[in-house]
């Protein structure tokens, strides 16, 4: 059935009220909520991070409480990422927007029981931030993690059933799609995304705008749009959360695209280790085809375009561009040279568009807000947000969106919590395996392409790890060679032989085996690698090094001088010692000992010969004292 | 491993050729293939990987070129509870190194094996996105957040006693 503008605007009237009864303020949303047909509204994350927390069970121990005790008007709602996922599962409940964290399925039985049935808040259960002294609840927004973030790609997430495209067309979705096809030209639609600014969310930054504008001007009957969901950064989670949380956002982006550059089909490839998102995606597919969306002669104007999912299958390097076109085509996921340029020579030859999940996400605000609402948000340089997955050792892990511009320091320190356990901050990582780490020097630097070029890191796609003082800066650079090593596909030497040897140079510095003339051959191969490497996979892949050597040099000189890790981290580096003070005497150590290592008499303390050991750690294990520590 | 007999079922290639005909025609079948064939079987042996060529009527070097490029596809069959710890850089710095140790020295095989009784397979992944559980691991697709090396031993020990 064709979707015309009057049906769509039918649908939107009739889910508006229920849908912003979850974005008013609590009075507001009361009133509102009088107009629905649900006098409570309960959601509940069904994000990767809460599901794994057991947010299913949360679920199911809901919806038996309200089955057994008849309550037709409350409404259950599984949404995408609300962001703190430390604090899983989550459930709010609207109009109140009570905030309960840490949910258990008993806790469920309590929230319906007295909450629900009794109209008593249990504040014993909510985010305990949420709840001010005076017993007073504060809106979600008015909390540290909250009150800084902006949402435009997560505007969605953790507000609509991802899984009824009804709700989102309740907040305008799908009225971009249309705008674009009935009122703008190809090329007005590239002129609006060129000042918005927008530049590719997936790392390297570049105008969405001019990737369209050539692709549209580049002859052809047929051409593609492809979706970039191969999030495989470790530690790196915001396309998975815009997928699970907000599907339909994409798909109507990616309509847009095709509309401008003329392709009529569409590709999202995502990683398999995706179940949620991709399943959501497929739900979302269908039903957009069965709106009328999707398909032939969308919204009456003639313009045809269909996607198709494709699994990725465990392949870092197929998040390259050319690589991941080839893998669409069925073939090794190898990159190949540019030029030319997938907007010339793309997928099956064709001229093709790709973008990241999250730059898509943007896509269709910028159509109905514009790009001057879009531009005065951010930097000169850096328009709009960006969505961080915030990890490591920090408080608050979770998914954030900040306007570009936001110091690291807002994002560790206020929206994230700071540092558990007392600890000290001492590095962030950006940008993941491609990336670099930027030390506590530069905490006060503002988020954006350009600034964290400069101190060598990168935006990367939103990875963004948190390291304490007991983070040893050569094992984490070690950590992101051992990945790129295996991730090398192979194609070109420099990257295949290049990463093998960078890692072997790491790994003799960690065991003690190496001198500082080692750190003049890391330079020097970095240098070679930067320039000859076929992708960005092997081009990039010494930044952790290089830009740990910059700021760390201290501690690459304490491993290979005084064969200390001062993380103690390095397992070679270290040494079983025990503590005289704490040691009786029992034996039990020296008899254990595999290798006679441990000498020392009855009840006196025992002495561990660093020469023999092995470092087995049975003697650590085996101490009913506590006396042997690793040194 | 590899001198596991192939214990492949007629209906299971029944099922295999039926998905190749349907989509052989569609660009770049042979991936979606793959990951069918790998459903059906748990793994793509060579026999398996003879099917995928006789019937796209490509060389069978074609279908393992695409089969070992990829770390999901696995020529080998795993466990009956297939164990992955997350080595994603969240989960890295939370620890996740000494939980592989642990499960390892519990079951004395190393990530990529499948212990003798063919119960337990461990293998190693890159990020599930479940970083706010750091570190993480997963059995049988099951999720366990914040481990330890103690916790991770007893969520194997629990398998154990199912078995």
């Amino acid at each position: 059935m064709t979707m015309t503008i009057d049906r769509l605007t039918e649908i939107k009237k009739k889910n508006e009220e229920l849908v912003m009864v979850r974005r008013l303020v609590a009075s507001k949303a009361e009133e509102m909520a009088k107009h629905t047909a649900y006098r409570k509204q309960i959601l509940v994350c069904g994000g990767t991070g809460c599901t794994s927390s057991g947010s299913h069970k949360v679920v199911d121990a809901l919806e038996s409480e309200i089955k057994e005790k008849g309550l037709k008007d409350v409404l259950i709602v599984k949404t995408g990422c609300f962001g703190l996922c430390a604090l899983g599962p989550v459930v709010i409940v609207y109009p109140e927007g009570c905030f309960y964290s840490q949910t258990t399925p008993e806790g469920a039985k309590r929230i319906i029981d007295e909450h629900i049935v009794g109209g008593q808040i249990c504040k014993d259960l909510l985010y305990p931030e949420t709840v001010h002294a005076d017993g007073e609840i504060l809106p979600l927004s008015k909390t540290n993690f909250y009150a800084k973030q902006m949402r435009i790609a997560l505007k969605n997430c953790g507000v609509i059933d991802p899984e009824n495209i009804e709700e989102y067309i309740a907040l305008d979705g799908y009225k971009a799609l249309y705008k674009v096809l009935t009122e703008m030209t190809q090329d007005q639609v590239i002129d609006v995304m060129l000042a918005s600014g927008l530049r590719g969310r997936g790392g390297a930054g570049f105008p969405t705008g001019r990737k369209w504008a050539f692709c549209k001007s580049t002859p052809g009957e047929i051409k593609y749009v492809c979706c970039n969901a191969d999030e495989g950064d470790p530690g790196a989670f915001m396309d998975r959360s815009i997928l699970e949380g907000d599907p339909h956002a994409v798909i109507e982006a990616m309509a847009i695209a095709g509309y401008t550059i003329g392709a009529s089909q569409g590709y999202v490839y995502v990683r398999a280790e995706y179940p949620i998102a991709v399943d959501r995606l497929k739900i979302a597919i269908n039903q957009a085809r069965e709106y009328g969306f999707l398909g032939k002669n969308i919204f009456g104007t003639g313009f045809d375009f269909d996607l198709e999912i494709r699994l990725g299958a465990g392949a870092f390097v197929c998040g390259e561009e050319t690589a991941l076109m080839t893998s669409i085509e069925g073939k090794r996921g190898e990159p190949r040279p540019r030029p030319p340029f997938p907007a010339v020579k793309g997928l099956f030859g064709k001229p093709t568009v790709l973008n990241n999940v999250e730059t898509y996400a943007n896509v269709a605000q910028i159509i109905l807000k514009g790009a001057d609402w879009y531009s005065s948000i951010g930097t000169e340089t850096s328009k709009g947000t960006k969505v961080f997955a915030l990890g490591g050792k920090i408080t608050n892990v979770g998914l954030v969106e900040v306007p570009m511009g936001t110091t690291l320091r807002e994002i560790i320190e206020e929206i994230g919590g700071g540092i558990p356990n007392g600890k000290k901050f001492k590095a962030a990582q950006t940008g993941g395996p491609s990336g670099g780490c930027i030390p506590s020097v530069h905490i006060d630097t503002p988020i954006d392409y350009e600034s964290l070029a400069q101190i060598g890191s990168m935006m990367g796609s939103g990875g963004l790890i948190i390291m304490d003082e007991d983070t040893c800066m050569v094992d984490i650079a070690k950590f992101y060679l051992e990945f790129t090593c295996e991730e090398s596909c192979g194609k070109c030497s420099p990257c295949r032989i290049g990463t093998k040897r960078l890692l072997h140079l790491l790994d003799d510095i960690t065991k003690g085996n190496s001198t500082m003339e080692d750190l003049d051959k890391i330079e020097e191969l970095s240098a070679h690698m930067r320039v000859s490497c076929l992708c960005a996979l092997g081009q990039t892949a010494s930044n952790p090094v290089v830009s740990t050597l910059r700021y760390f040099h201290e501690e690459y000189v304490d491993h290979i001088q005084n064969k200390r890790c001062a993380a103690k981290k390095c397992k070679d580096l270290l040494h079983y010692v025990i503590d005289p003070e704490k040691c009786k005497g029992c034996t039990l150590c020296s008899r254990n000992c595999p290798v006679g290592a441990i000498s020392g008499k009855v009840k006196q303390p025992h002495y561990i010969d660093k020469s023999v050991c092995i470092k087995c750690g049975l003697c650590k294990q085996n101490c009913k004292f506590d006396a042997v520590y690793l040194d | 491993m590899a001198n596991i007999a192939f214990r492949g079922t007629p209906k299971q290639e029944r099922e295999l050729r039926r998905f190749i005909r349907k989509h052989k025609d569609q660009p770049g079948a042979l991936m979606p293939v793959l990951q069918e064939a790998q459903g059906i079987y748990g793994y793509l042996p060579r026999q398996v990987q003879q099917i995928i060529a006789d019937e796209m009527g490509i060389p069978l070097a074609q279908v393992f070129g695409v089969a070992t490029f990829y770390s999901q596809f696995t020529l080998t069959p795993k466990g009956e509870h297939t164990i992955s710890v997350c080595l994603g850089t969240a989960c890295y710095v939370k620890g996740a190194d000494k939980i592989l140790a642990a499960i390892e020295k519990r079951l004395g095989i190393k990530a990529g094996e499948c212990t003798p009784d063919g119960l337990f397979s461990i293998d190693s992944c890159r990020c599930l996105g479940a970083c706010g559980l750091a570190p993480v691991m997963t059995v049988d697709g099951e999720v366990y957040g914040k481990c330890t090396p103690e916790s991770a031993v007893e969520i194997i020990e629990s398998y154990y006693e199912e078995v």
